[in-house]
This record gives structure tokens, sequence and C-alpha cells, in this order.
């Protein structure tokens, strides 16, 4: 019998299309301060951000219990973004709410500014340092069981990255959540189907995603990441009663400006021109 | 040292509702007293070394004392990342009780050695390692452990190691202690190999070349002050450990003499820049790898011109 033929590096999952509807005011305005920040920042990842901006702006609009003028409040919601370089759409919401002043933002990545490129639990509502990829997930179990032992009713929500999930120790948590039957952990994962050097297919495909978290012992859905009303119903659904919870949130990495969206190069950039940032905003107008 | 260890952890956790117990996938039985008393508090985690560190740093962060054990080697290589970051970087009061420091394991290979745990750790900001001669100092140390900031690495000997330790030195974390006093060279010490320290010391003494002997079961922080005092009146330092020579305790001292200007000279006994390429047993392999009482005594007495 021949060999089947050698996978080639381009054979993974097909790419998903999204029929999202049109990013409104609010989610255009988000993506505007983003641009803003970065640009203090001199640099800083912007796919990354722009493909969470529906899911962390109904995450702190609709869902998350917090009080920002007492963020070690303890009755609150606990948040990790465990994909740490997605934190510029992080820090454009903290700063909305009131976590810590707007001018923070101006001084993204400066010398003596509270804001890192990577998320650090000195930021007022920043709940754990991340950065290096795969470590909240299992923070965030720990913050479930902390609960549970406490016989408190507070939630843990923890967004991952699809690139973020080729790490194993995401699997070693999922694991352990659902061994423990954490009802009050909720995933999401931002499956923006680019990693830094290409598509997540090509480099280490993780579909079929939702079969995976089904079989690691989460109650899963899958639904479009863009779409705020779909994000709303999936977040204030009951949950389910024995298990975590994982939403797969399809995405498109750089959404929001075409010549970003779902190209590698604006994974990361720094340096922009300041013909460039206009023209970014007015994409954004 | 090890059941010493585990004891103490199971009546920590009956005095302070904030103790939890982690483990990876250890021998059956273990804690199984605890685990009936208050199973709620007690954690087998399987064989996921980053998630278990991850985990107790989640539980350390709202408020728990999680002491986490498993075999040096895994609870250090093979999850260093989520120490570094989950553990040390949100400075998480996580005691990690690591089973078979050094040779403990020779039989098994070069795989379950911890021959450089001292020295990944010592380079993380915000971490204290300490390293007990025997289960006596092990019990004076556990009751500090509760409320000592930040996180906490200890390492465990053999088990049924002799027991060497002065319960008439005050035990503190940070502190060395000082066991011998003498002048013709300062011998210094951390976790199992205090008993060949002071061997090689008493062996001395009869032969009219009296040693200091400070042992240093705080690998960091140093007691620097200590050694500097020590070391200020001998013209030979000798550190000895059950790890490499490279970034344990003998690199601390190295470091501390070098930079004060020490006059004294240093010499390091420990495990030289290798893996061990045979098994046997951990006797045999300190014995050949020259960390032995008659090494000591011959450096000592070979700068004596004797």
């Amino acid at each position: 019998m021949n060999p089947p033929p050698s996978s080639s590096p381009t054979s993974g999952s097909p790419p998903v299309e999204l029929q999202s509807p049109p990013l409104d005011r609010r989610s255009l305005d988000l993506r505007r301060r983003i641009v803003e920040t970065l640009d203090a920042g001199g640099r800083g990842h912007l796919g990354a951000a722009f493909s969470l901006v529906e899911i962390l702006r109904v995450v702190y609009d609709d869902v998350l219990r917090f009080r920002a003028e007492e963020p070690e409040w303890p009755g609150r919601d606990r948040f990790i973004l465990s994909k740490g370089h997605g934190c510029l759409a992080l820090y454009v919401l903290l700063a909305e709410k009131g976590f810590f002043p707007d001018r923070e933002l101006g001084r993204f990545c400066h010398f003596d500014g509270l804001l890192g490129g990577h998320p650090e639990v000195v930021v007022p509502g920043v709940e754990a340092s991340t950065g290096s990829l795969g470590h909240g997930l299992s923070i965030g179990v720990g913050f479930a069981l902390a609960a549970r032992l406490r016989g408190e009713d507070w939630r843990t929500y923890v967004v991952l990255g699809d690139g973020e999930s080729q790490e194993g120790s995401v699997w070693e948590a999922a694991m352990a959540a659902a061994k423990h039957r954490l009802e009050s952990l909720t995933v999401l994962v931002d499956a923006n189907q680019l990693q830094s050097y290409g598509p997540t297919r090509e480099v280490l495909d993780l579909e079929p995603m939702a079969e995976k978290w089904r079989a690691f012992g989460f109650h899963t859905v899958e639904l479009d990441g863009h779409d705020v009303a779909a994000l709303r119903r999936a977040l204030q659904a009951r949950p389910e009663s024995d298990r975590p919870t994982a939403l797969i949130c399809r995405t498109v990495k750089g959404k929001g400006i075409a010549r970003c969206e779902l190209e590698p190069t604006w994974h990361h950039k720094s340096r922009l021109s300041a013909d460039t940032v206009r023209e970014l905003l007015e994409a954004l107008a | 040292m090890r059941k010493t260890a585990l004891n103490a952890v199971h009546e920590l956790a009956r005095r302070d509702p904030r103790v939890v117990f982690l483990g990876s996938d250890l021998g059956p039985g273990t804690l199984d007293a605890m685990k009936a008393e208050m199973p709620e508090r007690f954690f087998m985690e399987g064989v996921a070394e980053a998630n278990l560190i991850g985990m107790a740093a989640g539980l350390a962060l709202e408020g728990f004392i999680p002491y986490v054990n498993t075999i040096a080697t895994f609870l250090t290589r093979r999850c260093f990342d989520q120490l570094v970051i989950d553990a040390c970087l949100h400075r998480a009061p996580i005691r990690l009780i690591a089973n078979g420091g050094g040779f403990v394991y020779a039989p098994l290979g070069p795989t379950h050695q911890a021959i450089e745990d001292l020295a990944i750790l010592r380079a993380v900001p915000n971490m204290t390692i300490v390293a007990p001669a025997d289960a006596d100092e092990m019990t004076r140390l556990m009751p500090l452990t509760l409320d000592h900031p930040g996180p906490l690495y200890i390492r465990l000997g053999k088990g049924h190691d002799p027991i060497v330790s002065d319960p008439e030195v005050p035990f503190e974390i940070g502190r060395g202690l000082t066991l011998r006093r003498g002048d013709a060279a300062l011998l210094m010490s951390t976790g199992i190999t205090l008993g060949r320290v002071l061997d090689a010391a008493d062996r001395l003494a009869e032969r009219g070349l009296p040693c200091e002997v400070l042992h240093l079961p705080t690998v960091k922080p140093l007691d620097e002050d200590a050694v500097l005092e020590a070391a200020s009146r001998v013209k030979l330092a000798i550190t000895v450990e059950e790890h490499s020579v490279i970034g344990g305790l003998g690199g601390a001292v190295a470091e501390v003499l070098a930079e004060s200007g020490a006059p004294c000279r240093l010499r390091r006994v420990g495990i030289p820049d290798v893996f061990a390429e045979r098994y046997g047993s951990q006797a045999q392999l300190l014995d050949h790898f020259g960390i032995t009482a008659d090494a000591i005594a011959e450096a000592v007495l070979g700068a004596h011109g004797q």
C-alpha cells in the first residue's frame, strides 16, 4: 500500500469566513483609542488588540461585575487577559471605565508610564501579569477554586488566543478545570486565525477547535466574535451547572481596517509614521 | 525530612484555613490523613506541573497559602516559566516542597537529579531558597513558612538523614547558623552536607585545626554579613553542597567574597559541571565527586602544610 501523501505546509483547516455585522460607532471609537495609544507608545500589538475589541467591550459593558474605584472589591468577577499582547484593547476599556486616568494611555510604554507592552498587576483592574503565553488559564483555575473554597459567587473569565492555545499548558489547565467542574469559569478564545508568523492553520493547526474544548470537558459554544449581540447572548446565558464554559469567538486579526486584516505584518508595529497613523484613524472614522 | 515536612503541612492546615496542599502525581497514601480530614484543601493534580504552579499562584493571589510538592527536577526545570512569572513576578506566597535535592534519586539517573535547582532559582527575583540539614531542622523551619512573604523553595534530602543540626541554635529564614568556632578554615554547608562538614571539622579539631562551621540553610537571601564576618578571620573558606559548583552556595559565596575583597581563598566542593554517568546510591555519587569529609579535611590540612 502506498503511504498517504504527506501534508503540505498549507494543508490545514480552511480559513473561517465570517458574516459579522458592520462595526458600530463604539467599536470604531475603541479602535481609534487603540491606534492613538499605540502611537503614544511608539509600538504595540495592533492586530491582536483589534480582534479582541468586541469581546472585551461586551465583557466590560454587560457582564463583568467590578468597581473601578475599588479594584480589589472582593465580590468582583475576575478577568484575565491570558493573551497579554492584546493589552491595548484592555487598556482603553479600563481607562474608559475609570480604573486609571485617560492620560496614562498617552504614556503607554514610557519609562515612567503605568502601562507596559503586556498587562501587569500593578495596573488597577489587572488580576494577573501575562505576556508569556499559556499561563492565564491555570491562574484562572486557581481563582475559581478559591471562590469555591470560600463559598463566594464571583466568576472568572479568561481570554486566550488561538496561537496561544498551541501551548501545552493551556490543555493541562483545561483538564484541571474540567476535573474540578468549575462552572464559575468561562474561557473565551479569540480565534483570530493568525499568529506572528502566519495563519495558525499553517503554523500549527488547532482545528477542530470547538471539538477539542468539548472533548476536554467544556460546555462549548462557537460564535462570531465581532457580533456584539451574539457575544452578549452567549455571555449572559446561564452557565452549565457542572462544567466550565468555552466560547470559541471566531474573529479576524486586525479587524476594522482592511489593510490590517489577516495581515501578519500588522501583528506588531513600531514607529508608525504620522501619515500612517492619520490613515489608520481615517479608516476608522 | 519529607514526611516531617508533609506532616507539618497538615498541622499548619489545621491551624490556618488558608493552607492548601497540591501535589502532582505523588506516591499512594501521601497525606491521606489530611485528605480525609479536609478533602477540599487537598489537591492531586496529575503530571502537569506547569498547570500545578499556575493553579497554586491563582490560589495564592486569592489569599490561600499553597504548599506544592513533587520531585525537585519537575518542580523547577519543568515549570520554570511558571515559577518566574506566576510565582515570583506576582510575589505569590507559594511553598515549593522539592523531593530529592541533589543525588537523592541517584539510581534513577540525571533526569531525576536536581543538581542545578539552587542556581536557576537563585537567579529569579523574590524567590527564597532553603535547604535544611535534617528532619529536626525541617521541624524548626516549617512553622516559619506560613507567613513568609513571597515564594519559598524548600529542598528536601533523602529521608532518614542523620540528625546533625543543633536545636540550641535558633533557626531563622535568612540567617547563617554558626555551629563550630575556629580559625583554621571556614567551612560552609547547606542541606545535608552539614553532616560531612561537621565530621571534617571534628577530625580537624582533633588534629589541632579547629574550624569555623557556618551552616547556611538559606541559600537566598544569603546571610552575607555572617559569611563576611567569618571569612575575615580565616585564610581558607570552603563551601560544600550537593549541587553544581556553578551558581549554588559556592557561587553565591564566591560573589560575596569577590566583591568584598576578602583576603581568604575560596574552594568550592560540589558537583563538577557534568551529569552523573553512574548510578548506585546518593552516598556513592557524593563520594565519587569528592563531596566528602575526607576531601574537606584534606583541603584544610593541605592549606596548613600537613
